[in-house]
């Protein structure tokens, strides 16, 4: 049998305790490096859509709140492009689509101020309902988490989602949905493990 | 490296890091789907011998489905952002150099089908000498080195190729068993094209007997995926009189080749 000379890909490692120096020294307080931190905000003044602020905390099985945790946030703009790569065309200029979110050293709650993103088709061809792909890493954690926060107020979009539709148990899909605390203000909290455990994705 | 060394007020990342024109490789075509990650060959999420596993990992299934255009799509950073000493962890901090074994760090990032990926942001942290990280949460009794902060990035050229200049960290012990103890290692954070290559792990240095007997390796099952962390000492890459050298390559998710996604009857 002849060969096959795919390499593997490198296998993943916890970021660890101290993952801040490396991705947010500044918020740490080792300035100096890095004139600011990457990832502050996805967006810019001026960025097309609602303007949303979504709150939350990633939690243990145990309820405890992690307060080293650190995730990255990846978003289409309001007309459901994404920035730089989408073959399908230019994103606004005002959304970068990408952040930082670290819970914060204290009390482990976790801020990220965007726009909501629009829908984006999947691979067939039907459409995803609007999300936020959320990935999570931590001390303790051995392989990234990916996840993604959908919004409770777009039901019909949900409902037509197809990759919510791949969930089989039906009452795990409002673990993905944020839920919405006043007007363009949402809460979306990661549960790590347990009774109402976030569903993570492998894809 | 080549760098414009201007520095761009902070306005999140649209203007200042992004977008840079994303190489058009077809392999890089945010149109071709990743290849599913082999999760035998990563550690699994609940790995006991490293306590804190125990209760930040799922204890339901991970939902497997092809990836999409969220995670074939990515952010993409620009040379422009990073500064002269960003990749050189000896001089960063203050100007002056920190104190420990001065190492070169190279290697390339590639895909599975062994292509180079360029432009991607390669991030690192790591303890100084004495095996001392410069963050509130650590409290080991090793002292900082006053000139040595911790990290440093850089963005991978054409041939997929980085390197960073630094100290050799030290091992240290951390509250897991009683006496466990990390063998000397570099935190690394690896971007791709898309999204969902996105990876975190560790480097750790061929022959650092704390290998096999740490916990946190031994989350992975596979010694042949150990291995792939290990960087060999590489001395055709030291330079006389100034500092050794390590290799060590990454390799992201690749990307299937075809484009053709036709809808299955009944999805």
């Amino acid at each position: 049998m002849q060969p096959l000379y795919h390499l593997k890909e490198t296998p993943s490692q916890t970021a660890g305790p101290y993952v801040h120096i490396g991705l947010v020294p500044n918020l740490l307080g080792i300035t100096g490096i890095y004139p600011h931190d990457l990832g502050a905000s996805p967006i810019n003044d001026g960025a097309k859509g609602e303007v949303i602020t979504i709150t939350g905390t990633v939690r243990d099985g145990a309820g405890m709140i992690l307060r080293d945790a650190l995730m990255e946030s990846w978003q289409a703009d309001a007309d459901g492009i994404f920035p730089g790569n989408d073959p399908r065309g230019q994103a606004d200029p005002n959304v970068s689509g990408w952040a930082r979110i670290v819970a914060d050293f204290e009390t482990g709650e976790w801020v990220l101020r965007t726009v909501k993103p629009g829908r984006v088709p999947a691979p067939d061809g039907r459409m995803m309902t609007p999300h936020i792909a959320l990935w999570v890493v931590a001390r303790g954690i051995n392989l990234g988490l990916q996840t993604r926060i959908c919004f409770e107020d777009e039901e019909e979009a949900n409902a037509a989602c197809p990759v919510l539709g791949r969930i089989e148990h039906r009452d795990r899909v409002s673990t993905l949905l944020a839920k919405k605390t006043g007007p363009s203000a949402y809460r979306f909290d990661v549960i790590l493990q347990g009774p109402d455990e976030t569903v993570f994705f492998d894809m | 490296m080549t760098q414009d060394t201007q520095i761009k007020p902070h306005i999140g990342n649209a203007a200042g890091d992004h977008p840079h024109p994303h190489p058009g490789r077809p392999a890089d075509d945010a149109r071709h789907p990743l290849i599913h990650r082999d999760r035998d060959w990563h550690p699994q999420a609940y790995t006991p011998g490293y306590k804190t596993s125990v209760t930040r990992a799922p204890s339901r299934a991970l939902i497997s489905m092809p990836s999409t255009l969220s995670e074939q799509t990515g952010p993409a950073f620009g040379h422009n952002m990073l500064g002269e000493l960003d990749n050189n962890l000896i001089l960063n901090f203050t100007g002056q150099p920190a104190i420990g074994e001065r190492i070169i760090v190279h290697g390339r990032v590639l895909d599975e089908m062994g292509r180079p990926v360029p432009g991607v942001l390669v991030e690192v942290w790591q303890a100084n000498a004495g095996g001392r990280y410069r963050h509130k949460k650590d409290g080991y009794l090793a002292p900082l080195d006053p000139n040595f902060g911790g990290c440093g990035r850089t963005i991978t050229a054409e041939d997929g190729s980085y390197e960073f200049l630094t100290v050799r960290p030290g091992a240290y012990p951390w509250p897991n068993r009683v006496n466990d103890w990390r063998p000397m290692h570099i935190h690394m954070s690896v971007f791709g094209s898309g999204f969902g290559q996105r990876l975190i792990t560790q480097l750790y240095f061929e022959g650092d007997p704390l290998i096999a007997r740490c916990p946190i390796v031994g989350t992975i099952g596979q010694q042949k995926a150990v291995e792939s962390l290990v960087a060999p000492l590489d001395m055709n890459r030291a330079i006389p009189m100034d500092c050794l050298a390590y290799k060590f390559d990454v390799v992201l998710r690749g990307r299937r080749q075809s484009v053709f996604e036709n809808r299955m009857e009944g999805m």
